[in-house]
Parts: C-alpha cells; structure tokens; sequence
C-alpha cells in the first residue's frame, strides 16, 4: 500500500538569508534606494566620524601640564583635567570638599541600590532616608555653621555640586506637593478642583526663565520687610513651583490608571478618604508613576542648567566661565563636550531605566 | 416586617458629620487661604515698593526706551517707547517659535520614520540622532551652536561663500532677497488660480469617486498645478523677479537678507533638540498601530501606498497629536532661553533690558508670564480642536 | 452547578437586619431604582436575580452606600443609612462585600489585604489581627497562599481571597454582587462551595448571582428584579417550580434552557 511518509531532511536556507553576506543584503542593500542611502551615509559617517574619533582621543593630548603641552590637531583634555575641582565644586573651599564628597558618597549610598535588586525592605527605608534624613545631612554637612563646621556661603557653592543639589532638592520638595496637587484636581471639591487646576497649568505654561526671573526679582517683593532669600533659595523655590506642578500631572495619571474597583473596595471596607489614598490608592498610582517621574526628573536635571542666567554657577557656568581664558586658547569643544557627557551619561541611563521599568510594569503586576 | 414606620426623605445627618457641609466649609476655609495668601503677598509688595521708591502701574510704557535692539521685524528705533520693545521682543519670539515648530516637526517626521527604516544603518543613524539630542540640555547646545560653530566661522572678508550668493560668516548668513517688480502680481495669482482648482478638483474626485469607482490622482495633479502654474506666469510675464544679492563692502555685507547668528543658533538647537522629541512621538505613534491593522489592510489587498494613507496615518495621528502638542509648547516655552545669548527675544529684551532700566519688575513679570500663558493656551487650544477632527473621523 | 438537592437549613430569626422602604435612585434622568421594599431578617440568605440592567447591583451597592439613594429608607442593624459620614462609616464596618471583579489590592499581598481592613477600621492588634485573618483563609481554603501576591493566584483563588477578606471584618451582613461571573467555568464551584458553607454559619447573605443551583441550596428567598423593581419574592421551591408573574417565566426559561 502507502509507503510510509519520509520526513524531508532540514535543509539550509538559500545563501542569501546566510552569514555576512545576507544580513548586509537584508539590511543595506534590500533595494536600490536602500544601497543609495547606506553608500551616502556610510560615506557621510566615515568622513566626519573618523576626524572627530582621531580628534578626541588619537591625536588628543592627555597628560602633560598647562596649555603649552597641548597641540592644535588633537582635544585638550589636560584643560579639563586640570580644572576639574572647579567644574566639580565650584568656588567650595579646596580643603572642605570632603564635606559635599561625604554628601553624596551618602546620596549614592541611598540611591544606588534603587537601581538594582535589593530586598523591598532595605529599599523602603533608604528610599525614606532619601526623602527625609538625607536633605538634612547634606545641608549640615555642605552649608556647615553647626557641629564646629566651618559654615560656606551658598554664593561658593558651584559646579555640578550645585547641579545635583538643585536637582535633587528640586525633585524631594516637588513630591508631596505634586501628590498633593494630583489629589486636589481629582477631588470632587469643585473650588479646591478649580485651585489646583489654576495653580498647575499656570506654572506648566510659562517657562521656567520666567519663573526664575521672577523668583530672582519678585520673590523679595513678596516678602515682608527685613526678611531675605539668597539667590540660591530663590532659585530652588522656583524650581520647585515648576516642578511640583508637572509632577503633579505625572501622579494625577497614576491616579487615572487605578480601576474604579479599588476605590469600591476600599470604600466598602469602611476606609476613609485619606486612608483609601494612602493606604490602597497612592501606593499602587505612584508605583505605575515611577517612569513617569523618572522622566520629569531628566527634565528638571536638564533644566538646573537655567539657573547660570540669574548667575548661579552650576556646571555649565562653570565651564563656561573658564572658556574666556586666554592662556588656554580655544577649548570651548573640550569644555562644551565635558559638560554635554556629563548630562549625557545620566539622562540616558536614566531614560534606560524608565524604559526598562515601563515594559516590566507593562508584562504583569506581581511583587 | 415589623420595623416602625419610616419617614419617606432620608433624614438628615448631624451638620458636622455631613459631608455636603464638611465639603463647603474645607472649600470655604480654602479660599479664605488663598486669599489671604494673596492678599499678604499684594500688602508686602506694596510696602516693600513704596519703601524702596518704586512707582507702580503701566505708565512707564509710554516712556522711551533710548536702548537699541539688534533684530526687529517691526520698525524700532531708541526713541521709542517701552510699549514698543514689548511689541519687538514679542515679535522676535513668535518668529523664532513659528520657525522652530515648522523645521523642528519636519525634522521630526523623517527622523522618526527613518528610525523605523528597514535600512540598518538610516534606524542606526537616526537612533543615534534622538538618543543624543535629547539627553543633553538645550541651553548647552544653544551655547555650542553659537559660540563653538556660528562664533567659530571667520569673519566677513573670508566668509564662507556658498557660489556667491550667499555668505556665512561669523555676522550671521546672508541670503539674496527677492525683488518682486510689476508682473510679479501675475505670478501670485498664478498660485491663487492653483490652490482654488485643486481644492475642486479635489472635492470633484470624491464625488466621482462616489458616483464611478473611479480614483483621480489629485495629489500629484494639484501639486503639478500648484508649481507649474507660477512657474508658467513667470515665463509669460518676462521674469518680473530679480535678486537683490549680497555683496561684501568694507567690513560687512551689503544687500542681501541677514539672519543674525543669534536667530541662527537659537533656532539650530530648539529644532535639533525639540526634533529628537518628536522623532521618538512620530516613531511610537506608527508602532502603536498594530500590526494586525497592516496585515488586515494587506489582506483586503489595499497597495501599500493606501495602507499607510487610509489605515496607518490616521490611527498614528491619533496617538502623536496630543504629545507633539506639548511638545509644540516646549519650544514656545524654551525660545525664552534665547537671553543666554542675547537674541533679542521677549524675555531678552523685556524682562531683561526693560526690567533693569525701569525697575518694574511686578508689571513687567506679569505681562511677561501673561504672554506665554496666552501663546501656550491658543496653541493647546487649537491643537485641541485638530485633534477632535482627527479623532472625530474614525467614529 | 449543585447535584445535590440538600438544601442548607434556614437560621432566619424573626429580627430584621436590614428594612429598605421606598428606595428610589437616578443616575440623572434615568430612573434605576423604582420604590423598592425589602426586610431581610437577621441570618435569612436572599438571592437577587434579573437580567441585566434590572439595577440589582445597584440596589445592593445602596446598602453599603457605594451607590447614593435619592428617596427611601435603608436602615441596616439599627443605623440609618444617610449622608452621614459616622453612620456610613458605622454600616460597612457591619457589611462586608465581595465584587464580581475581586478587586482585591494588587500591592497588597494575599495576607496584608485580609488585616488591612481589622487594622485601620477596626483597630484590632496586628497579632490577633493575623490569627483571625489565618482563621478565616483557612476556612476558604488556601492558607498556604497567604504570602502571594493576588496577581499570582487563580481567579477562584482571588475570589475566594476576597470573601475571606472581608469575613476578617467579621460582619453582620455579606453581599454578593456576581461574584461567580467573572469566573472560569472550573473555577465557579470552588467559589460557591465556599459560599454554601458560609450560609450553613448563619450568615445574613445577599446574593446577586446567576447560579440557579446555588440559589436552590441556600437561599430562603429569590428575588427577581427587572426594570429597577421588585417583580417576584418567593422561596426558592415556590419561585421556581410555580412563578407568578409572566416576566419571572420569561427570565427562567432563557436562564434554565442550557
């Protein structure tokens, strides 16, 4: 009868799907615009990528002292190396910079291991720390004045010291206002509805220069005689008034994503309205937020760079002050590429994480 | 059912256990807040201005402003008023705004259709592109463009020549100008003609369409028309345009348009940077139409061509309008860093100029602030109404 | 879904638990509840059914007030049900509730969500707290789970996580609102067994269900609502072997076809 059926053998595919050769005619040269594209642009690339790589690190000069060592053809690392200390303290006294290194070994110490798997516990209280114990510590240990520490003016202040401060500060303060103002728009209150709303868009709608500008000079206007802010309070109340308004937007979509079935649950149990929002509600709005937030907070560490207008000198205005002098001829590229590698390497791997974070929140909502 | 006869209206709860009233009393001891916040802060800025000889209200802006202002797109001159560095400064910002948001969504499209190119090295390129513009701060790249490239350009004398028409030097770019004289007219309503019959060819089409089956190609016809037909008048009318060109005289240029390289630098970073942005909206947006969608199109055997017009762009629409128009307001918002280097924008020469020769910071902020509120709420405003026809047409 | 025809004995008392007069609800112009009329005496364990869009959900979410009545009476364990925020607060520490969607918190784990409530409401110490909670996972069967995460049980897990919750308020009343419709097949009857041995404590219960044979086991009344009314009360041999009302005939034979 039938003969029994033969299994055919696994045969390779054709040569083109294979190896070098197929992937390049897959993804370089799959049609005719598609090889003109990659030919223009691989030429493109190789004619202005390969001078710049040989500027920045063949022909660049990393050791040496002082401008005379540097050559012409190649960056001059040596001016970034030896300015250094002020890109990173700016003005800070040369021997109290133990002080903000301590600060922030304490902030890596808190905020490190929110990046990595760590039992939630541990998390919990470092991440409560973060928000409570550490703004404290840092002040006392950058601004001094207590516990026979030598006190440093805030105008001393600088660099990416100053960068990280504002940032941060900005972030902690702009928290529990943002959640605050997120509950307030979502309340069903209309007056205290209406405030919020006022109270967001405004600051949403305006740019932050402006907001600076007006801390700068408004802020002493407001307040009653004989009482005074140095600029750099000015300028973190600002921010945090710019901040708390677009972190209030990011909760309030939190707060959207929690099914109407959690506050019923709640309700039914005999939770009131603050314990329903603490307990059950924010907890789980601001978890699905964290993304959200992650991404704010790019923006405010971006925007920090605003405040050498009203002229603090975070990083940028560090650097940039150095770039006038003449002993070190033209290294605004050098200084300008530091700065931009700076900012670079944090808000992609904080944009890195976000994502990363949005696809497990994404795939299921256990643990 | 022998429970005692109830009263048919719900009774009334305790007044300070009913929470219609709880509500009206939180909101009651809300507004009293604000007001007296409010009204603290009006009382301190009172006394702190009286005390410290500052007048107060708008009269200041009829008094002359006597500094001058390097761009204006309105005529300006030092005798005039504040008023009037207002109207300058507020012009400079539209004008900086509208351009960036033109180039930058232009950018923004292809890069983010390029991301999804199947060419491995154009997604690459333009990965690389977005990830890199979009982590560094405007401000600095503001400062790169204009003091590490445009300030990096030599001077007049050896401007860059672009086959002699138009020069970049570290003065800004010059391009020729267009001279229309009589007969230029012609050409205009050449256009005017183009625009009136595509729009009736158009509706033409669909009623045809409706009515045959049949599909005219209005796309490429009404641009053919569009183009051919000033072009057309042009010929017919003798060439009624010539070309004032830039010509180098003593230490500057002469003739010619000049964009300052403050406008050039400060609209090379808010398109570069707000770009990148809508790269990445554009990018998600397509991906965000299923693929099932596609493959169902396909599978009705729609060319690719429609596919995209009548099932993937419509759909994506819906997802990039309402982030691309926040991002529109980003650019409005960051065309203020424009006093980092000095373009004369509304922040640069109100807020700044203005503000340190008066000393009215109050009404100044406020006119300043009041400004970008409106300009942010007329651009969400119409986005808002683009966005219900968009959305609109599905359902 | 239940072979056997025992039914659960009654332990209906001659005391009312709940007395609804006049009930009437709008959600704007339309009219949900028309005049409802219900006594539930204490332990009596009633089953509402109707088809959808009758306002049965609505009507038991009035009497822990997630719903708002406009007109009528609820008077639940003595308290009357109005805006006030103490008696509101006073009824649902007495009415536990058990939704169709479980809605049990995600963030929570499988125990935390069984003491939250005795903590926060009932100001239990955590410890006795925590032994009750044990008390009760165990009687719907799954005190090995007590350390889970909801999202990484079975939907019949959940549900059955749900009851036990809220039965660690210890209340007076439960309510029932679909709670077998968002269920797999295979999954109903472990819900329901749960369920049938809860009617067997004494347990004032008010079922919104779908599940005929449940409502045969326990229940001592059915209730058939359409059209936001009441058409039918009867016991359950009487309501289904003889209805009175033609819609109560129409609405059993779709329902007892399959």
């Amino acid at each position: 009868m039938a003969t029994p059926h033969q299994s055919l053998p696994d045969l390779p595919p054709p040569a083109t799907q294979r190896g070098l050769l197929g992937w390049l005619r897959e993804n370089l040269f799959s049609t005719w615009y598609n090889s003109i594209l990659t030919v223009v642009i691989g030429y493109w690339l190789v004619t202005t990528l390969v001078p710049l790589i040989d500027w920045a690190f063949f022909s660049a000069v990393f050791t040496g002292e002082g401008p005379q060592s540097c050559a012409p053809e190649g960056a001059c690392w040596i001016f970034v190396y030896e300015r250094l200390g002020f890109f990173l303290y700016g003005f800070y006294p040369e021997e109290l910079r133990w002080r903000p290194d301590i600060a922030f070994l304490l902030f890596a110490i808190t905020v490190v291991p929110q990046f990595f798997p760590t039992p939630a516990v541990i998390k919990k209280w470092l991440a409560i720390f973060g928000l409570t114990g550490l703004p404290v510590a840092g002040y006392i240990l950058i601004a001094g004045g207590h516990f026979g520490l030598e006190p440093v003016a805030t105008s001393r202040w600088g660099g990416l010291m100053l960068t990280l401060i504002l940032a941060y500060v900005g972030i902690i303060a702009a928290m529990p206002i943002g959640t605050a103002l997120a509950l307030g728009r979502r309340s069903e209150m209309p007056i205290i509805r209406g405030i919020c709303v006022v109270f967001i868009e405004f600051w949403r709608a305006v740019p932050l220069i402006t907001i600076l500008f007006m801390a700068s000079v408004m802020l002493p206007l407001f307040l009653p005689e004989g009482v005074t802010f140095d600029k750099l309070l000015r300028a973190l109340v600002g921010i945090t008034l710019f901040q708390s308004a677009y972190m209030a937007e990011v909760v309030r979509g939190g707060l959207q994503a929690i099914p109407k079935g959690q506050y019923e649950a709640a309700e039914a149990l005999g939770l009131g309205y603050w314990r329903r929002m603490r307990l059950i509600i924010l907890p789980q709005a601001l978890k699905i937020v964290i993304p959200g937030i992650a991404n704010t907070v790019i923006s405010l560490f971006k925007d920090t760079t605003l405040v050498l207008i009203i002229g603090l000198f975070d990083i940028l205005g560090a650097v940039k002050s150095t770039l006038s002098d003449p002993a070190w001829g033209n290294v605004m590229a050098e200084g300008y590429l530091f700065v931009a590698f700076c900012f670079w390497v944090f808000c992609f791997g904080m944009s890195r994480y976000s994502h990363r974070l949005e696809k497990k929140l994404e795939t299921g909502h256990k643990e | 059912m022998q429970s005692e006869e109830l009263p048919v209206k719900p009774g009334r709860p305790k007044p300070w256990n009913d929470p219609r009233i709880r509500s009206v009393v939180f909101q009651l001891l809300a507004i009293a807040a604000v007001i007296w916040i409010g009204y603290t802060l009006f009382q301190n800025t009172v006394n702190n201005m009286a005390s410290r000889g500052i007048s107060t209200g708008f009269g200041f802006l009829d008094e002359t402003a006597g500094f001058g202002i390097i761009m204006s797109l309105i005529e300006y001159n030092e005798t005039m008023s504040y008023g009037r560095t207002f109207l300058v400064g507020l012009a400079n910002t539209m004008l900086v705004s509208g351009l960036g948001i033109l180039l930058a969504t232009i950018v923004g499209f292809i890069v983010g259709v390029a991301r999804l190119s199947s060419n491995w090295l154009v997604a690459k390129v333009s990965l690389a592109y977005i990830e890199i513009f979009r982590n560094i701060p405007l401000l600095l790249q503001i400062f790169f463009w204009y003091f590490a490239v445009l300030g990096a350009l030599p001077g007049p004398r050896q401007a860059v020549n672009v086959g002699d028409i138009a020069f970049m030097s570290n003065r800004g770019i010059v391009l020729p100008k267009p001279i229309f004289e009589p007969g230029a007219g012609l050409m205009g309503l050449g256009l005017l003609i183009a625009l009136i019959v595509t729009f009736i060819l158009a509706r033409w089409a669909k009623r045809r369409q409706a009515a045959t089956g049949q599909i005219f190609p209005v796309l490429p016809v009404g641009l053919g028309l569009i183009i051919g037909l000033p072009v057309l008048a042009y010929f017919i009318t003798g060439g009624p345009v010539s070309w004032d060109i830039p010509e180098l005289g003593g230490f500057n240029f002469r003739g010619g348009i000049t964009a300052i390289p403050e406008l050039g630098a400060l609209l090379l970073a808010l398109t570069l940077y707000t770009a990148s942005f809508i790269a990445e909206i554009v990018r998600s947006g397509i991906v965000a139409v299923s693929k099932g969608q596609t493959e169902a199109a396909a599978a009705l055997g729609l060319p690719p061509r429609r596919i995209l017009r009548l099932v993937v762009i419509p759909q994506a629409l819906r997802v990039i309008i309402p982030p691309l128009t926040s991002q529109y307001l980003n650019l409005t918002k960051n065309s203020s860093l424009a006093v980092a280097i000095g373009y004369p924008d509304l922040v640069n020469v109100f807020m700044g100029t203005t503000l340190n020769q008066t000393g009215q910071a109050v009404e100044i902020v406020a006119m300043t602030m009041a400004v970008y509120l409106l300009l942010s709420l007329s651009i969400s405003i119409l986005m808002n109404i683009y966005n219900r026809a968009v959305a609109l047409k599905e359902r | 879904m239940q072979e056997n025809n025992a039914t659960v004995a009654s332990a209906a008392s001659n005391e009312d638990i709940i007395a609804v007069q006049d009930l009437n609800k709008w959600y704007g112009e339309f009219h949900v509840l028309k005049s409802i009329n219900l006594n539930v005496r204490k332990g009596e364990r009633i089953v509402i059914c109707g088809p959808s869009g009758s306002g049965k959900s609505t009507f038991i979410r009035c009497i822990n007030h997630l719903e708002a009545h406009q007109r009528g009476n609820i008077v639940v364990d003595g308290v009357e049900l109005n805006e006030d925020i103490k008696n509101i607060e006073a009824i649902r520490r007495e009415v536990g509730m058990v939704f169709q969607h479980f809605n049990l918190f995600p963030h929570l784990s499988v125990l935390e969500n069984c003491l939250l409530a005795p903590i926060w409401v009932r100001k239990t110490p955590r410890d006795q707290a925590i032994e009750t909670a044990m008390q009760y996972l165990e009687r719907v069967k799954i005190p090995e789970q007590a350390h889970k995460y909801p999202g990484q049980l079975s939907g019949g897990q959940q549900q059955r996580v749900a009851i036990a919750r809220a039965l660690c308020m210890q209340p007076k009343i439960m309510l029932f609102d679909e709670p077998t419709s968002a269920l797999d097949p295979e999954m109903i009857k472990e819900v329901l067994d749960v369920m049938i041995e809860l009617a067997g404590s004494g347990m004032t219960m008010l079922c919104v269900t779908h599940e005929m044979g449940f409502a045969k086991t326990v229940a001592d009344r059915v209730i058939f609502m359409d059209g936001g009314e009441i058409v039918e009360q009867a016991a359950p041999e009487t309501f289904f072997s003889n209805p009175q009302q033609p819609r109560t005939q129409e609405f059993l034979e779709q329902i007892l076809q399959h």
